[in-house]
């Protein structure tokens, strides 16, 4: 079983310290959500465990199948089966879909065996069309530059497509539902939805409960100041709704102070 | 007032410029180009080598060249030189070439399709035009590009042993390309070209030049001349490709005329050379003429490219379309500088140009120069120029996806390129350009 531990994380970025000691595991099969105020620290989390270069671990592990994913450089994380869904996908002008979803699927086949002659094209056509299709997407997006003027919602279709493409052991999903309309916030909670099983841990990263009306947790964990501070079942995220973050707060902050 | 010590800084001419070059009026080839040959040898003996403080040179510096050590290669020379790589002389726009000829340092080789001699279609190398078409040669030669145009231009139209005449006359329709092949090896050797391409009123035609040499360890140069001449309602699509070796001073002056509802599709890929000043202008100069620019260059090591380039609307209702995209590695400079004239009287013109560089080294500069000079009131012109680098977020993007850094780098390389390639109608060229794309990312 591939399983996802953190242990005693701490991330800095030019030298302020934003992850003071996180922990958490997710095994395959099991969908995390992690909710909390702006600011405390959760996409720094993402970008972290996806290996962005402007964040530092100061302190902590992260081990995914037995391997020190610290170790790894951001493309050996994607070919180990984590998969990141952008809160601000990147427009790469002059790249289409198409291509760029090949050339990933084709490193991923190089990377095991380099002689590797990639995809053959008519595979990953049918391939591509299935997946758009299941996100209800025009099959003309695939020749289309790669988040180059898409909508909001285009650019978490986009996300959804290639995570269903590249199916990963491993998806953290970051602040996926802002910028969506109630519309495609279904479409992409429905691709999610149909890709998780057995096979595949989900951390969904949220600041809204709304999203988990559709992504249906196992665990919902409270972030605050760098940290996880609750952690419980899915009704922690319906009580966060009606109460709001204050409590926590109130909670954990002043006793942080004392 | 204290009086100041007087000091004076005398500096020699020589410390500020090359050496001048050695030929001398015995290095005219003999022939019958001999009165534009004596005229442009009168003014290549008036210039004197260009240096910084010349606006036009400002940014490119020949102190280095070294002139005097250029010979012209004797008759036959390429036969004791490298040959012509099998890969140069396929066809790069489409299944076959109508013609091909080949340029070699003190030699040629002309093939031509019978069927488009019988059509009056001239593609020869310039010594056969001289013996068979001296007096169409001698009514096109020096029309377009003048000796009096600037040193580079005067010595090559003087000294031009290689050269192409390609005649295509009125409503002949040339179906399949034309390809020629410059051929430089060699060092301590000067080449000269000169290319003339005449397309009468309402003809059309493809043609294809490619310019190259192995890298070698030394100096060659190349000065050539490129005259362009697209008649009423003709069309030409010309390809001009530039793979010099490392140790080439390459120097051109380049210029189309296009009359009334002529069209021209002018594309460009440097990647050779150590050094290239190209100028290139396109004259819209009658009603309805279009003109459109492609440029494609990749610098790397310490290369130095320089493209001026002009486009002068000078009747109503001209277009003209230039974009030139570069990209640059190592220690490498670019420079492109840029001007969209309209002449009084040139109504309803539009013009634009855009000149898009991407450093990829922190050492290697982009100098980008647009420029409008617009003398009539009732125009559009708009223009852009942009230097950026390579982001981290795009590639940590697709590093993300499993991309390892280098596939990442050339996606973002190629991407940034796609819209000089979606102007190239020819496969062939996009496959070259994709090429140097690559072989320049892991050189």
């Amino acid at each position: 079983m591939s399983q996802l531990e953190i242990k005693n994380l701490h991330v800095s970025i030019e030298d302020k310290e934003i992850l003071k000691g996180l922990s958490l595991t997710i095994n395959q099969g099991e969908i995390h959500a992690i909710m909390g105020p702006n600011g405390t620290g959760k996409s720094t989390l993402a970008y972290t465990l996806m290996g962005h270069p402007n964040y530092t671990v100061t302190e902590g592990e992260i081990i995914f199948k037995d391997q020190n994913v610290l170790e790894l450089e951001p493309d050996e994380r994607s070919r180990a089966g984590i998969f990141l869904a952008f809160q601000y996908p990147v427009a790469i002008p002059g790249v289409t879909v198409a291509n760029f979803l090949r050339t990933a699927l084709n490193a991923r086949r190089r990377a095991v065996n380099p002689e590797d002659k990639g995809m053959p094209i008519l595979e990953f056509r049918k391939m591509l069309k299935e997946k758009m299709e299941m996100l209800k997407m025009d099959h003309a997006f695939a020749g289309r530059y790669l988040n180059d003027g898409f909508s909001g919602g285009e650019k978490k279709r986009a996300e959804i497509l290639q995570m269903a493409a590249l199916k990963p052991e491993m998806a953290i999903l970051d602040e996926t539902d802002s910028g969506l309309d109630i519309d495609a916030l279904r479409i992409v909670s429905e691709g999610v939805n149909a890709l998780s099983g057995p096979d595949l841990g989900v951390l969904v990263i949220t600041h809204y409960q709304r999203l988990l009306n559709y992504i249906k947790p196992n665990f919902v964990h409270i972030m605050l100041d760098g940290r996880i501070v609750e952690s419980g079942g899915a009704d922690l995220a319906l009580h966060l709704e009606e109460q709001g973050y204050d409590w926590v707060r109130e909670k954990y902050e002043e006793t942080a102070e004392a | 007032m204290q009086e100041k010590p007087k000091v004076s800084v005398t500096r020699t001419r020589s410390d500020s410029a090359a050496k001048e070059f050695s030929f001398t009026a015995e290095s005219i080839p003999a022939g019958g180009l001999k009165d534009i040959r004596a005229r442009a040898w009168d003014a290549f003996i008036k210039f004197s080598m260009p240096i910084t403080t010349d606006e036009a040179w400002r940014r490119t510096d020949l102190r280095f060249l070294p002139a005097a050590d250029f010979k012209i290669p004797k008759d036959g020379a390429f036969e004791d030189l490298a040959r012509v790589p099998e890969n140069l002389l396929r066809p790069l726009t489409g299944e076959q070439h109508g013609g091909q000829i080949t340029l070699l340092p003190g030699g040629s080789r002309v093939e031509l399709d019978p069927a488009l001699v019988s059509k009056g279609v001239v593609f020869t190398d310039i010594h056969t035009a001289e013996r068979e078409h001296a007096e169409l040669l001698n009514r096109l030669i020096g029309q377009v590009v003048k000796p009096e145009d600037g040193k580079f231009a005067a010595l090559a139209s003087a000294l031009a042993g290689n050269g192409v005449l390609l005649y295509v006359p009125k409503n002949v329709i040339v179906e399949t390309p034309l390809h020629s092949i410059l051929w430089g090896p060699g060092v301590d050797l000067a080449h000269f070209s000169h290319l003339i391409v005449y397309v009468e009123d309402g003809a059309s035609v493809t043609y294809v030049h490619e310019a190259a040499s192995p890298n070698e360890t030394g100096h060659a140069m190349h000065a050539g001349i490129v005259e362009i001449h697209v008649g009423k309602d003709a069309s030409l699509r010309f390809v001009e490709l530039q793979s010099w070796g490392r140790h080439v001073w390459n120097f051109s002056h380049e210029r189309a005329h296009v009359e009334r509802g002529g069209n021209l599709d002018w594309i460009f890929g440097a990647v050779g050379s150590r050094l290239t000043k190209n100028f290139s202008d396109l004259d819209l100069a009658g009603e309805g003429a279009q003109g459109r620019m492609s440029g494609f260059y990749f610098t790397d090591g310490t290369q130095h490219l320089d493209h001026d380039t002009q486009q002068n609307h000078l009747a109503p209702h001209t277009t003209s379309d230039l974009l030139f995209k570069g990209a640059l590695k190592g220690k490498s400079r670019s420079v492109w500088q840029g001007m969209i004239y309209v002449a009084p009287g040139a109504q309803k013109t539009d013009g634009y140009q855009a000149n898009r560089n991407l450093v990829l080294d922190d050492q290697s500069r982009a100098d980008s120069i647009p420029g409008l000079e617009i003398l009539a009131d009732d125009v559009r012109c708009t223009h852009g120029a942009t230097v950026g680098k390579l982001e981290k977020e795009p590639l940590f993007y697709l590093k993300s996806r499993g991309i390892p850094q280098a596939d990442a780098e050339r996606l973002v390389v190629e991407g940034f390129f796609d819209p000089i390639m979606q102007r190239i109608p020819f496969e062939g060229v996009r496959e070259r350009f994709q090429q140097a794309i690559q072989d320049k990312l892991s050189g």
